[in-house]
Order: structure tokens, then C-alpha cells, then sequence
């Protein structure tokens, strides 16, 4: 391990880093991250690993696990360099043919590519449509670097930018060279991150400290925690630049426990760079001293607002308090403490590298340089995005996201998490930045975009973000603890078909009280989701009130569960898949659902084959008579039977 | 009688007694034996020195802390946003059914615990749960029976 005490020494250490890489050699990269290996990447790499030992090839082909490659709904994920040939999908079973076809002859295993509408088969990565219409200047080092190596870092240029800062710009120039950049918070307020560093700059003490938040709280959004895990030493190279224009002498990461490989990798990554001299006493040899310690979150979304979790860090429940006073002035331990989350400082390196210029040359006027979406829900290629402010949302879910899968009909986006709201077709063209989304009454937040699809209920998906709010809110101030759980009740009457007129109006009433005078932003935002669902899809509260009817065939308490004895193919699977065993029928015979013993689990939906497409979900309906028992069903062409 | 937790003091040493360790001490508690009990509290209180109130405190407001006894296997079964879509509340009541979870959100016969979790951060596999570990994307009906029947 070499001790880094110059940038002599950092660029000579580069040097042979870029010295030993053979071009030629075969290298076979495998996405670790958290998607993949849920998808088991970990067995396809015992799998390469077996292989490789099987055919002698252990000393000829390098093996490089890698950060999350973003397209996740396709994992495991691995390429072949270097001829670049990504395989999709890969399964522990298909490393054999991978290996005998792509690594020993030049070959192509063209089941696993990945292939376009015309059935083309998409050999590079970057030509595949979900990457080319990106612009991952964040993201996109993942899918080169293994993230428990830091000369993988190294060797693509990491920590230059802090050598820049370090030994050619004052802390005073490298926070003009932020502020110029116009960055602004990636976490969710979009508070120009300039001026809060030159808060905690300017305030009183000799102690202050940084904090990465990487409390990635809100459901359905994962880029922090993909960054953090496959990209440590940039996140940490951001931060100790911010800590030298900030004049901090120590950093905290403060990280979700329920993102284990991220915790790992960053523990692996501060002590490779406490041992290279990038942290300690000495940092590169500049007389800079600054450290790092990772506070493990235990689980509280709330924590993730700023003052709570700097309570967190000191030890304590991590409530918000009233900020007369700014974190950034007096925050943990009562020092100045300028806090930033993952993204945020991942793209400090960039700037200080490429210049405030560069950065200013993407994006909108009031938002620059790219961000990173989480695209999940009802779409087709779900992933991480990265686009530059000012894409439009037609142009991440339809172009890059492939729109909505089966012939469902799209119909809502909902960005900013539970804080945020709900975007409807007609604003599918609007720009996506700060200030755009605030406009049509939702807001950025930290990157979730969940797609919703026709069998999304907007009424419910209220009532799901008020619940998880509900359950999220400490209770210190009452506006929150009881206007949230007040909403609750009333949005759970009207999905369980007891909404009563003035019902909507008694939600916009409570939600004034709670945007207006809760304590922090949980509170403060949470009628988002209501009023943005109200304002877009008022119908859909009024069929739940008064028609009794959930237009999306969502709400339990609203819906049955039929099997159209026309469409039956007798074919067992919804009636096996029934764990209350309420579906009775035979074998040629019309299966029926006893109304009186089902549950409304929803499994035999899922289990009746998309071909038959036999069970209904009824709604405002009533269900029509059961056939007669005994009766036989009506043959499809071609017949199916089970 | 003074209650003594060997865990406790075991973990506690491991931060050296520094007070705003208390979190991250309860934290590895609970992932050695999956709850906190009440001489483990005890312990850390004071071999911390922080009155046990505080512990409490934390220990309560948490959701990674369970102040009851586990059962053998663990289900989280993930309620993000972007599982809910893709319906997770279903998958939910299966896995209820399936493994006969209580109210307690363990089962009778101390065999299984469900967790409800908010994002485990794979949304593309949604709806997804977890089981000692292992990720399942989309289980089935019998993926659940099979998991419910083994040992």
C-alpha cells in the first residue's frame, strides 16, 4: 500500500495503476450492486470463478465486480471487455456458455443480449436506448470500478480533483468555484449548496464538522445508496474537499442500516484511504487533517431531516428541533455542520475537475448540471437515470423508461416521494427541475419517479403516503403527530367505501393547518400527496364517495374477485394459488369465487395466465350470480387444459 | 439483583463506553440476537452511563429495534412506493396467510417474523421480499408454501 504524501506521489502512483493495465486482457465485469445481487450476481461470480478455474483461465482473464450499473430490472448485469459485449439477465447457468463462447473464442451468446423492438441484438451497453439517452457524468464511473478498490479509482483519475483543491485553489476559491457551479442541494430542498458551505465557513468556532446524509428515507428511491456503494471514494473525495473549503476537521456518513453492501464498501473505502494518506493527520501531504466516522441509521425516516440527524449522531433520538438557529451555524454538538447528501457530494469532484463552467453549461437556468432519478413503479426499463435538468418527464418514461409494460395506459408520475406529488399526462412535457415540478405542485425531492399505471388508485396511494408519514412522524409538534393521522382516518374511510360528502373539503381544511405549522419539512410537505391527488384526479374521490367505486380496482374494500366463466379455462391455478381456498371448480369446470370466504388477497389475479385473463377485479358493480356448479367451460381455439 | 447481559457489555466495550455510541450499540445487539431485552437495556444503561429512560427512548422510537423475542426465521417483505404499485399490499396478506403471522407479527409456533419494510432499494424486482437474506422478486404461491414448509 503506498502512502500518498503529494501529488507527485498520487500521480506516479496513477501512472502505474495506468502502466499495468493490459488493454488486450480479457476482463469480465459483474454488477454487485444491492439489484443485482438480489438477482443472485453473487452466484454468477462463483459461477465466472469455477469456470475460469475449470478451463485454466484464472491468470489470462481479470474478474471485476463492480457498482450498480443502474439498469437494474435486467440484472445480473455483465460485460465482456474488451470487445464491450453486455450480457442481460445472466443466471449461474448461463456462465458456462458465456465463458466457452465470449471469453475463449470471440463469439456472441445471443440469448443475452440485450435486443430493441425489431429483435436487433444490442452488443455495447452504451447503444442500448435506456443508457445512449442518458448523460451519467455522477453515475456512469460505477459500472468500471470495483468498489472495494481504491486504485480502481485511482486509475480513472480519482482524488485529481482533490489534489487540485488542495494544492492549487485557496478554501476560498474552491467555494467560488461551487457557488459559481450554482449547485443545489441533490436531497430534496435544492438549497444552493454555496451558500450553505459559506455559512458554516463563516460561523464562529474552530470546530466544525460535514455530513453526508445518506438517510436515502424515501421509499421507492435508491440512487444515494447505489452511488455510495459502487462509487465510495467519490462521495468521500467530495466530501473532503468540502471539508477544506469549509474548514472541517472531521466528516460523518451517516448511512441507513438497511443498505448493508453500502455500509461495507464504505467502510472499505476509509480505511484504503486513511492507509493511502487521503485521510488522517496529513491528508495527501497538504497539512490538512480530517477524518471520517459512519453512524449507522436505525431505521426512522425523519432522521433523515437535518437537525435529527445530528441528534442521531450525538447519540439521541433523532427528533428534528425548531431551527432558529441553522444546522449549519450550530448542529452537532452545537458546532457548525454543513450537511449534503450523497449526490450532492458525489458531484463536487466533477465540478472542482471540469470547472464551475461545465457544470453551468447543463441543465435549466435555475437548476444545473444532471441528476439522478430513481425510475420505478409501472415501467417497462426500471432503473437509475441520470439526464441533465431540463429533460422532460415524456422523455425519462417513455424514451428512456419505455413507457408503461402490457397494454396498461399510463397514468400518473409521482416524483418527490411522500412529500411530493402526483404528475398527470398532460404535464408529461414539463421540464424537470426545482422549480418546474414545485409549479405543477409536486416537487424534486431526492429523485424518486414511480410511474403509476391504471391500476394504481390515486385515492390510495394518498392513503399509502399518509400512512407511511403517519407512522413516520415523532409526534414532538401537533400539527403533524395529529393533522397526519386526522387525514389518515378519513382517507382510509373513503377507500373503505365510507367517504362521505365533504370529505375532500375536510382534507384541504387539515392540510392548510399541517403545510402551514408543523415543525420541520415532514410535516410541512406531507398534504402533498393529498392535495396534488385532489387537485389531478378529484373524480376518482368522488366515484370512492359516492358511487362506492374504486375506478382503479384497487381498494379492498371496494373490489371482488370474479372468474368470467366465459374466459375460465378450468386450468387449477387461481383455485391452487387460493390460500383461503375460496375458489372452487374441477377439472372442466367454470371455477367460481365464494364472495363469502375470499380474503381479497388478490393471488389468483396473479396466478390466472395473462392468455386467459380470466379473473376480473369488479368494482361499484355487484357480482353477477355464480354459474351452476357442474358447469362445464367454454373451449378456447386451439384448447388448453390443465 | 443487578441483571447482567454479556452481549450487551460484550458491545458496549467494543465502543469503548462513549455515550453517543448508544445507537449503534443497541444496533449490534439487535443484529446478534435479534431483539433487545430488558437486561440487555439494563446494561447498556449502565455500562454507558445513560439513564435508562433515554435508552428506552431510543430503543422504542427506532424501527430496527424489537423489544420482543423474534422468531427463528426473519421475512421483511418491502412496502416502498414503487413495490406498492406493482402490488405489494397483496403479497403482504400472502405472506400473512401463508406463514400464519400474528398479530405480534410472529408466528405461533415462534418459527417466523414478518417485517414490514419501506425500501430495501431494489425496486426493480418489486414486489420483492426478503427472507434471512435471500431476496425473492415476485414470489409465488408456492414459492411462499415451499418457504413455509422448510425447515
Amino acid at each position: 500500500m503506498p502512502r500518498l504524501s503529494s501529488v507527485a506521489e498520487l500521480d506516479a502512483h496513477c501512472d502505474d495503476l495506468v502502466a499495468a493495465q493490459d488493454a488486450s486482457k480479457i476482463c469480465v465485469t459483474i454488477c454487485s450492486g444491492t439489484g443485482c445481487h438480489a438477482s443472485r450476481s453473487d452466484k454468477v461470480y462463483q459461477a465466472f470463478l469455477d469456470q475460469f478455474d475449470h478451463h485454466g483461465l484464472d491468470d489470462q482473464v481479470d474478474i471485476l465486480r463492480t457498482g450498480c450499473h443502474g439498469f437494474c430490472e435486467r440484472g445480473t448485469i455483465v460485460t465482456i471487455l474488451p470487445q464491450d459485449v453486455t450480457y442481460m439477465r445472466v443466471k449461474p447457468d448461463d456462465v458456462a456458455e458465456i465463458v466457452t463462447k465470449s471469453v475463449l473464442t470471440n463469439e456472441v451468446v445471443d440469448r443475452l443480449v440485450h435486443h430493441d423492438d425489431d429483435g436487433q441484438g444490442v452488443l455495447r451497453e452504451d447503444d442500448i436506448p435506456f443508457y445512449k439517452l442518458q448523460s451519467p457524468a455522477v453515475f456512469g464511473m460505477n459500472r468500471f470500478i470495483d468498489p472495494q478498490s481504491i486504485d480502481s479509482y485511482i486509475v480513472r483519475g480519482g482524488y485529481s480533483a482533490l489534489a487540485k483543491a488542495l494544492f492549487q485553489m485557496s478554501p476560498e476559491q474552491v467555494l467560488d468555484e461551487v457557488k459559481t457551479a450554482e449547485l443545489r442541494g441533490r436531497g430534496g430542498g435544492g438549497f444552493p449548496a454555496g451558500v450553505k458551505w459559506q455559512t458554516t465557513r463563516d460561523a464562529p468556532g474552530d470546530i466544525k464538522y460535514v455530513v453526508v446524509n445518506a438517510d436515502e428515507g424515501d421509499p421507492g428511491a435508491y440512487m444515494d445508496r447505489s452511488l455510495l456503494e459502487g462509487n465510495p471514494h467519490r462521495v468521500l473525495e467530495g466530501l473532503i474537499i468540502g471539508a477544506y473549503a469549509i474548514g472541517a476537521g472531521q466528516g460523518f456518513v451517516y448511512v441507513r442500516q438497511e443498505y448493508p453492501i453500502a455500509v461495507d464498501n464504505l467502510l472499505v473505502a476509509l480505511d484504503q484511504a486513511r492507509e493511502y494518506g487521503l485521510l488522517g493527520p496529513n491528508v495527501l501531504g497538504s497539512g490538512m487533517a480530517f477524518d471520517v466516522e459512519v453512524h449507522r441509521g436505525a431505521g426512522a425516516f425523519v432522521s433523515g431531516e437535518s437537525s435529527a440527524l445530528m441528534s442521531a449522531i450525538e447519540g439521541r433520538v433523532g427528533e428534528p428541533r425548531p431551527k432558529y438557529v441553522r444546522t449549519a451555524v450550530s448542529g452537532i454538538w452545537d458546532r457548525p455542520t454543513n450537511l449534503n447528501n450523497v449526490e450532492t457530494w458525489a458531484t463536487v469532484p466533477l465540478i472542482i475537475d471540469k470547472g464551475a463552467e461545465w457544470f453551468t453549461g447543463i441543465g435549466t437556468e435555475n437548476s444545473k448540471g444532471t441528476k439522478i432519478f430513481s425510475l420505478v413503479g409501472a415501467v417497462t426499463n426500471t432503473g437509475l437515470v441520470e439526464v441533465p435538468m431540463g429533460t422532460t418527464l415524456r422523455q425519462v418514461v417513455f424514451d428512456i423508461g419505455g413507457g408503461v409494460p402490457g397494454d396498461k395506459k399510463f397514468k400518473a408520475v409521482q416524483t418527490g416521494g411522500p412529500s411530493g406529488g402526483v404528475i398527470p399526462e398532460e404535464f408529461l412535457d414539463l421540464q424537470i427541475d426545482f422549480d418546474e415540478l414545485a409549479k405543477a405542485g409536486s416537487m424534486m425531492g431526492s429523485g424518486g419517479m414511480i410511474v403509476m399505471d391504471q391500476d394504481t388508485c390515486m385515492v390510495d396511494m394518498a392513503r399509502y403516503y399518509l400512512n407511511f408519514l403517519a407512522e413516520e412522524s415523532c409526534g414532538k409538534c401537533v400539527p403533524c403527530r395529529e393533522g397526519i393521522s386526522q387525514m389518515l382516518d378519513v382517507l382510509t374511510r373513503i377507500c373503505a367505501g365510507d367517504g362521505r360528502e365533504g370529505d375532500i373539503e375536510l382534507l384541504e381544511e387539515i392540510s392548510e393547518v399541517v403545510k402551514g405549522w408543523s415543525l420541520c419539512a415532514l410535516g410541512g410537505t406531507a398534504p402533498n400527496p393529498v392535495l396534488s391527488t385532489i387537485t389531478h384526479f378529484r373524480d376518482e374521490y368522488e366515484a370512492h364517495i359516492r358511487d362506492k367505486r374504486c375506478p382503479a380496482g384497487a381498494c379492498k374494500e371496494l373490489i371482488s374477485y370474479y372468474v368470467d366463466p366465459q374466459k375460465c379455462q378450468a386450468c387449477m391455478i387461481c383455485l391452487k394459488s387460493c390460500p383461503a381456498g375460496a375458489i372452487s371448480g374441477g377439472k372442466n369446470l367454470v371455477h367460481v369465487v365464494d364472495q363469502d370466504l375470499c380474503t381479497k388477497c388478490g393471488a389468483c389475479l396473479d396466478a390466472c395466465p395473462s392468455r386467459f385473463d380470466a379473473v376480473m377485479v369488479l368494482s361499484g358493480v355487484p357480482v353477477p350470480e355464480p354459474v351452476a356448479p357442474g358447469t362445464q367451460v367454454t373451449r378456447k381455439r386451439g384448447g388448453a387444459s390443465g | 439483583m443487578t441483571q447482567v447481559s454479556s452481549t450487551a457489555d460484550a458491545v458496549v466495550d467494543g465502543h469503548k463506553g462513549d455515550k453517543s455510541s448508544l445507537i449503534q450499540v443497541l444496533l449490534e445487539i439487535q443484529q446478534q440476537k435479534h431483539w433487545l431485552s430488558e437486561s440487555d437495556l439494563k446494561s447498556v444503561s449502565r455500562e454507558l452511563d445513560v439513564p435508562l429512560v433515554q435508552v428506552y427512548h431510543v430503543a422504542t422510537f427506532y424501527k430496527a429495534f424489537s423489544l420482543v423475542p423474534k422468531g427463528e426465521h426473519s421475512i421483511s417483505v418491502c412496502l416502498g412506493t414503487a413495490c406498492h404499485v406493482r402490488g405489494a399490499p397483496r403479497l403482504l396478506g400472502r405472506i400473512v396467510d401463508t406463514f400464519k403471522i400474528g398479530p405480534s407479527g410472529t408466528s405461533a409456533d415462534m418459527r417466523f417474523s414478518l417485517d414490514k419494510v419501506n425500501c430495501l432499494g431494489c425496486c426493480a424486482l418489486g414486489p420483492v421480499m426478503l427472507v434471512d437474506g435471500e431476496y425473492y422478486s415476485k414470489p409465488s404461491q408456492e414459492d411462499l408454501e415451499q418457504l413455509a414448509a422448510a425447515d
